[in-house]
């Protein structure tokens, strides 16, 4: 099965997270990330996010994460990686991103599912559009992304 | 040279183009000249002005302003990205 999946379906976090060690006794550690679509307030307004659309750029979405997992193969000793990002509407309360990394140890676990979710924040490019009761409205790339990608350049 | 030019998100929608293929003088030989290139249309199309926060890829890979443009490669501008 491919590493990585850019969709519009949902899927199955434990069974994802299963497949990361089914049938091998050398993984000792597996950690997760899973994304979410978040209410938020809109800012000075009572209104809140009721969905939102994600659009991304096919091809250059699979290819960026790959990137991403092999840079993060090059600095941990990994034994599994899976990235799923969906695309399309989805609603408050729904997933929209997992990772899952398999390794011997806890710490390279971690620190790459830290690293591939940073990185995928700033260099795979997915766009989110928020419906709100006035429209929709594009949202604007944080500063505090490109410092937590950037905390990983040695 | 005749490249094909793709537009995402925000950019896509202010501009009215998803993609287009263009015939370009040789004089535009890099992403930073081609962005002049089309700003120089008006109006909407000002959005790619120097300066504007405006990313690029070449063949699906991001490039910086600099990076040298040549015949038959698919260019793609659009905003810092939010997925995640």
């Amino acid at each position: 099965m491919s590493r990585v999946s850019v969709q519009e379906a949902d899927f199955d976090m434990a069974a994802e997270t299963a497949a990361l060690s089914a049938g091998r006794g050398d993984v000792g550690a597996v950690a997760t990330f899973l994304g979410l679509v978040r209410a938020d307030k809109l800012s000075g307004e009572g209104s809140e996010v009721t969905a939102m659309t994600l659009e991304h750029y096919p091809g250059m979405t699979e290819k960026s994460l790959e990137a991403i997992i092999v840079e993060a193969e090059s600095r941990w000793s990994l034994l599994g990686v899976r990235v799923i990002h969906r695309h399309g509407r989805l609603l408050p309360g729904e997933r929209i991103v997992f990772v899952g990394v398999a390794s011997a140890h806890r710490g390279d676990a971690f620190a790459a599912c830290e690293f591939i979710m940073d990185y995928l924040k700033t260099r795979a490019p997915f766009w989110k559009k928020e419906d709100t009761p006035e429209g929709g409205r594009w949202v604007d790339a944080r500063e505090s992304d490109d410092s937590a990608a950037s905390r990983w350049e040695t | 040279m005749s490249i094909k030019v793709l537009y995402f998100a925000s950019l896509r929608e202010t501009l009215g183009y998803s993609h287009e293929t263009l015939t370009l003088p040789g004089t535009i030989d890099t992403v930073a000249a081609l962005r002049g290139h089309l700003a120089k249309r008006g109006g909407a199309w000002e959005a790619l002005q120097e300066g504007r926060n405006v990313r690029a890829a070449i063949n699906q890979e991001m490039v910086g302003p600099e990076t040298v443009v040549r015949d038959r490669d698919e260019i793609a501008f659009f905003p810092p990205v939010t997925g995640g």
